[in-house]
């Protein structure tokens, strides 16, 4: 029996399961703005907005969430900022909980003003006197930094929720090197799969969306190679999803949220047709569901019942 | 000059199950009583404890071993946290709340925890767990506050045949080892001591243990290791995951511009 079943469980549930989803999805959805905003087209930007968009409100959702998990919530600055010696930052580089939360922090902030820069495009904001400095949100140097600092924090935030479980004693989660790239992979997947879906409404270019919906389906693909891996790796902890989990994973994450839109995408159809939006929805039923179940298969783990069964 | 390691040497053939070390411990450390007072028994065992978590610091493990209504043992051992020396809990802590002290064990402050419960998933024994009253992670203190005032922790002082023996690692290691040494001259060969290495996994525990068959009958692992084991190669296989997927997208949109170039877009 593998030594990460003497362990208790964190209680990881109701608030983290959806942080991890959102805040994968927004990292994800960030990071694929960037690349637009870098090498696309002019008829990309509205998809590249949308993702600064939804990178930013993400990462406002995930810190919400993650400050209501706490036991403690009014002391969530604890995790910035020594409580007993301040000014002086909280900050290990070898803790996954430290760091990502810094990271998170810093994506907000960067994925904010590239936000911010994207309203402004869009002639929402900076009319009038402030319109020069604020365009500089959106064009020029000044916003390449921004927008390159915040791809990098989108996709840093997306990975390192895998990296935290694996950082720790817990079944399946320590059992496992392959979390973090497997949490990444499906933060690019749901993120484009945002923007399929939002994309229609915000007036994304036909183009656009056909370029995400094929860089989608390489993400499920490279997703359903890392959850093979992962799986494998498990060794014998793989007996746990021999459970109600496990049918989630096949039926819900394997099924419904990889191989059914992978089949949708082709299909192909009309970039803002049903067989696309179909395929985006699932993708995010999927993510969603990956790591409901990862988590919530190592927390409800009895100890007594896996020690007679394996 | 600073206090030498303190630990416990918990001698678990001496244990009778009388729980005096629970009740100690939660009287001294005043914590409060599970399901509000109410007696709530476990159904398949005289323990009715069952496990460490944020209310019970001490708990005396009942490990029933019976193949018949007649033939059995139990073993007994009084659980706590190991105040491991290279304890995961105060690796991983964000906030600073988890130190050692100058006793070398490890405790959580209480003020400073926000019960953010990595320390929870971090500890490979399954000692700490939140305390629903304050909020926050909570464990053994080693009854810090009493060593502070020179005196011992409360669940030893309370001890009745001494299976819990508080005092310097050091003393305590050589009292252990006499005492293997005497359990095996006694025909007792199972005897042996768990975490009392300091070579060992996690540089040896301040509070070990001698048992008498395998770690994990006492649900105990085999070799408890730092969280930290998996951090360099999860980070390198999510760069890498990073890298290929940025790829991915760099050559899906780079090539889209090109086939516009040459006429052949879509």
């Amino acid at each position: 029996m593998s030594d990460t079943f003497f362990t208790s469980a964190p209680h990881w549930t109701w608030f983290i399961v959806p942080y991890f989803f959102i805040g994968g999805l927004a990292g994800g959805a960030c990071f694929l703005a960037a690349v637009l905003a870098w090498i696309g087209r002019p008829e990309d930007r509205p998809v590249a907005r949308t993702g600064f968009l939804v990178g930013f409100a993400g990462a406002v959702v995930s810190g919400l969430l993650l400050t209501l998990d706490l036991g403690r919530p009014e002391r969530f600055w604890h995790m910035l900022f020594q409580s007993e010696r301040l000014p002086h930052l909280s900050f290990k580089s070898w803790s996954p909980m430290s760091f990502g939360a810094w990271a998170l922090l810093l994506f907000g902030l960067f994925s904010g003003l590239a936000a911010l820069g994207a309203v402004v495009e869009e002639g929402r904001l900076g009319r009038g006197g402030r319109a020069a400095a604020l365009r500089l949100l959106h064009t020029g140097p000044v916003a390449g930094v921004i927008v390159a600092l915040a791809a990098s924090l989108g996709f840093f935030v997306a990975g390192y929720t895998g990296v935290l479980l694996s950082v720790t004693n817990r079944p399946i989660w320590a059992d496992s090197p392959w979390l973090g790239a497997l949490f990444l992979s499906s933060g690019a997947s749901s993120g484009a799969a945002v923007l399929v879906l939002l994309g229609a409404r915000r007036g994304s270019a036909p183009g656009s969306l056909t370029r995400l919906v094929a860089f989608d389906a390489r993400a499920l693909l490279v997703e359903l190679v890392l959850l093979i891996v992962f799986l494998a790796s498990l060794g014998p902890v793989v007996g746990v999803w021999l459970s109600g989990w496990g049918v989630v994973l096949g039926l819900g994450v394997v099924l419904a949220g990889i191989v059914i839109p992978l089949r949708l995408h082709t299909r192909g159809g009309e970039p803002g047709g049903s067989f696309p939006i179909r395929a985006a929805m699932l993708v995010l039923l999927g993510s969603f569901l990956l790591k409901l179940c990862v988590m919530l298969a190592s927390e409800g783990i009895s100890l007594r019942r896996m020690a007679e069964r394996m | 000059m600073s206090p030498e390691p303190m630990g416990f040497y918990t001698d678990t053939t001496v244990c009778i199950g009388c729980k005096a070390c629970e009740v100690a411990c939660k009287s001294w450390n005043q914590l409060p009583a599970a399901n509000g007072g109410r007696t709530e028994l476990s159904g398949d065992s005289y323990d009715n404890t069952r496990r460490l978590d944020g209310i019970h610091w001490r708990h005396v493990k009942f490990i029933e071993q019976f193949e018949g209504p007649y033939e059995g043992r139990w073993l007994m051992m009084s659980d706590v946290c190991k105040h491991c020396v290279e304890a995961p809990c105060l690796e991983v802590c964000p906030t600073g709340a988890i130190i050692r002290t100058e006793f070398d064990t490890v405790v959580i402050q209480s003020d400073v925890c926000n019960g953010c419960r990595v320390c929870i998933a971090a500890c490979p024994f399954g000692v700490i767990d939140i305390n629903h009253v304050s909020g926050t992670a909570q464990k053994c203190t080693l009854c810090y506050d009493r060593l502070q005032a020179g005196l011992e922790p409360a669940c030893s002082q309370a001890c009745p045949t001494d299976s819990i023996q508080f005092g310097s690692i050091a003393e305590l290691r050589e009292r252990a080892v006499e005492r293997v040494a005497q359990l095996h001259a006694q025909g007792e060969s199972r005897a042996y001591l768990y975490g009392a290495d300091p070579d060992g996994p996690l540089g040896g525990l301040n509070s070990f243990y001698l048992l008498v068959d395998k770690p994990e009958v006492y649900g105990l692992p085999v070799n408890p290791r730092l969280p930290t084991r998996n951090l360099r190669l999860s980070s390198l296989l999510s760069v890498a995951s990073g890298l290929l997927l940025g790829a991915l997208a760099l050559v899906g949109f780079r090539k889209r511009r090109m086939d516009e170039r040459t006429g052949g877009g879509t």
